[in-house]
């Protein structure tokens, strides 16, 4: 490893969108890929990280994986002053200077947060650098170095200040994989459901879920597979398990308005098809959640799932209030009555899964829905052998959120229990989600309130719906 | 359904089933119903698989399917470097698909369908 000396800075630069989900992510690939590294500051909110590295390759394999992040430069100056910034500049040392040299061709990309700016207003900016002794021509269309400079006009859209609050300037390194999402809209996917995941979050989930070439990844409420998508996207053999027949067999009713009829290939395997990705299919197959098939020594290396809340899609096993013996005429084929799936037990059976089947180090990464008001991290559901690693919150609306929590097993089980630990939270999620109406009065002033500064301050950003693309 | 999915099932869904494992296979029409597909070969991740396959359980669902004369019945001591046995392996694991048969319990009997490739491992309400 180079002595910590010659670590350079590297600035994330950040998309506004997902935002509590950014330094989770990040963690989560620095963590995978074992990159060394120093945090020098990392906001919540504010839409860039610095990170000391010691290579440009640590800075690229990062990128090779975020959605959340845009670019990564390396770190040249920053401050809260464009004077500043340019005395920091005119110093620089020669490590930075020696890309000024004549057989370099370069480019400037001017990017501001929180303000639109003009071609014009940006030409005028990148000639305020005019001091930089740059020997090379410019080439906008293939520059051997690009250098970026940030302006930060804060958060709030209703307040834009006149000058920035930051100043970034460096040396653009990479971009990140957000691009490559593109390609996995939902607008263009050949098979999608009603509770089809947003790409950008299935990646986001499969990062924080560390899935690398090679691994075997479970969904056990697979739906239409959105999540074994991004999963196969960054190299893992997928597999899932429905309890409903005909979404795995894709035959039921479209989600697209004016399709009448489903195609035939319409399905999992057709959608990975589509995405060249067919080789890391493995299989799916129709399962009840709460009655486990997997043979109990079997590791999986991650399991990324989003369960049904009860409220688009229903939470359901096999069973039936009266016990009645299916006729032997009926077995075969027979489709068997179903029961409500409480919330509760359906968590408490996927992490007594995850603490049985995955591998020790695995991740499991899984949505749960919450009533904001109510919301307090020690009801969260636990499992003894599971430790929390990272847990975002994505707004839904006044009164909901749903939270993506990741967990990573720590040790195998003693012995086969069920040892999660449900708290009361969920049992009522559904009853409670449409009965918040019931809050009146100064308390419901106050929910309306923070959901709208938090609306406004992000534009889309934070309180996106999900699967409204 | 891939052999390799097959090695990794049980029937431990139904009630009063402990081990239910491994689960035979049963092909309605033997040359239509199962299909073998190719598949891009991965010789790191065949490797892993060797590790965490039943081998036995394998060679018994080859059997079934009338495929097995040419899976090695056992796994060569130096699997990792031996191309020829992580190609095969990868051709049982990977490229043999059942398409329309019956997963049995081995404990009970009791016939799970496979239906265009997909296994439904659902138990009846009575059964659970």
């Amino acid at each position: 490893m180079a002595a910590r000396h010659t670590w350079k800075s590297y600035l994330l630069w950040c998309a506004n969108e997902h935002v509590s989900f950014r330094i989770p992510e990040v963690e989560a690939i620095l963590a995978m890929y074992k990159i060394p590294h120093t945090w020098i500051e990392k906001p919540a909110e504010n839409p860039w990280m610095l990170i000391l590295m010691p290579s440009e390759d640590c800075a690229v394999k990062l990128m090779k994986r975020s959605v959340t992040v845009r670019s990564i430069i390396e770190l040249w100056a920053r401050s809260t002053t464009k004077e500043h910034l340019d005395d920091q500049l005119k110093t620089l040392p020669t490590e930075f200077t020696s890309y000024f040299k004549k057989e370099n061709t370069f480019k400037v990309v001017v990017d501001t947060f929180n303000k639109v700016t003009s071609q014009e207003d940006k030409v005028k900016k990148i000639e305020s650098f005019s001091f930089l002794p740059i020997l090379g021509t410019a080439n906008l269309k293939n520059p051997s170095v690009t250098y970026h400079y940030y302006e930060f006009f804060g958060l709030d859209a209703g307040r834009i200040p006149e000058n920035p609050f930051d100043y970034f300037f460096g040396r653009w390194v990479s971009n990140s994989e957000r691009s490559a999402v593109e390609k996995y809209s939902l607008k263009t996917r050949h098979f999608i459901g009603n509770t089809s995941m947003d790409p950008k979050l299935s990646m986001i989930m499969a990062n924080l879920a560390q899935i690398d070439d090679g691994h075997i990844v479970v969904d056990p409420f697979v739906g239409t597979g959105s999540l074994l998508v991004a999963a196969a996207h960054f190299g893992g053999y997928v597999c899932g398990t429905d309890i409903d027949y005909l979404t795995l067999h894709g035959k039921m009713k479209p989600s697209r308005a004016h399709q009448k009829k489903r195609q035939p290939d319409e399905d999992i395997k057709g959608n990975l098809k589509a995405y060249n990705l067919f080789s890391r299919y493995l299989d799916v197959f129709v399962g009840d959640a709460s009655r486990p098939v997997w043979r109990p020594e079997f590791r999986f290396d991650s399991i990324i799932t989003d369960p049904p809340y009860g409220i688009r899609e229903s939470t359901e096993k096999v069973g039936s209030k009266k016990i009645a013996p299916v006729p032997e005429e009926l077995a075969s084929p027979h489709f068997p009555s179903k029961t409500q799936y409480g919330l509760g037990d359906m968590y408490k059976d996927l992490l007594n899964f995850a603490a049985n089947n995955l591998k020790v180090n695995g991740r499991v990464v899984f949505w749960i829905p919450i009533i904001r008001m109510e919301y307090d991290p020690d009801l969260l559901p636990e499992h003894p052998c599971l430790e929390t690693v990272a847990n975002s919150e994505q707004i839904l609306n006044m009164h909901s959120s749903r939270r993506l929590i990741t967990m990573q097993k720590t040790m195998e089980p003693k012995e086969a229990v069920d040892s999660a630990i449900i708290h009361d939270l969920q049992y009522t999620f559904r009853h409670k989600l449409f009965n918040t109406g019931e809050i009146k009065g100064r308390a419901r002033e106050d929910v309306q309130a923070e959901y709208l500064t938090k609306r406004s301050k992000r534009g889309n950003g934070v309180a996106k719906l999900p699967c409204n693309e | 359904m891939k052999l390799l999915t097959h090695n990794i099932l049980t029937s431990k869904c139904l009630k009063g089933v402990t081990v239910g494992y491994p689960l035979g296979i049963v092909c309605h029409t033997q040359a239509k119903e199962v299909k073998v597909n190719e598949v891009e070969f991965n010789p790191e991740f065949i490797s892993r698989m060797i590790q965490k396959v039943d081998w036995p359980a394998l060679c018994k669902a080859a059997e079934n399917l009338g495929h097995s004369d040419d899976l090695p019945p056992a796994v060569v001591d130096d699997y990792e470097n031996n191309e020829e046995f992580l190609k095969k392996a990868h051709h049982f694991l990977m490229e043999i698909e059942v398409i329309n048969g019956d997963l049995i319990c081995p404990e009970t009997g009791r016939k799970f369908p496979v239906t265009d490739g997909i296994p439904n491992m659902l138990a009846n309400e009575d059964e659970v």
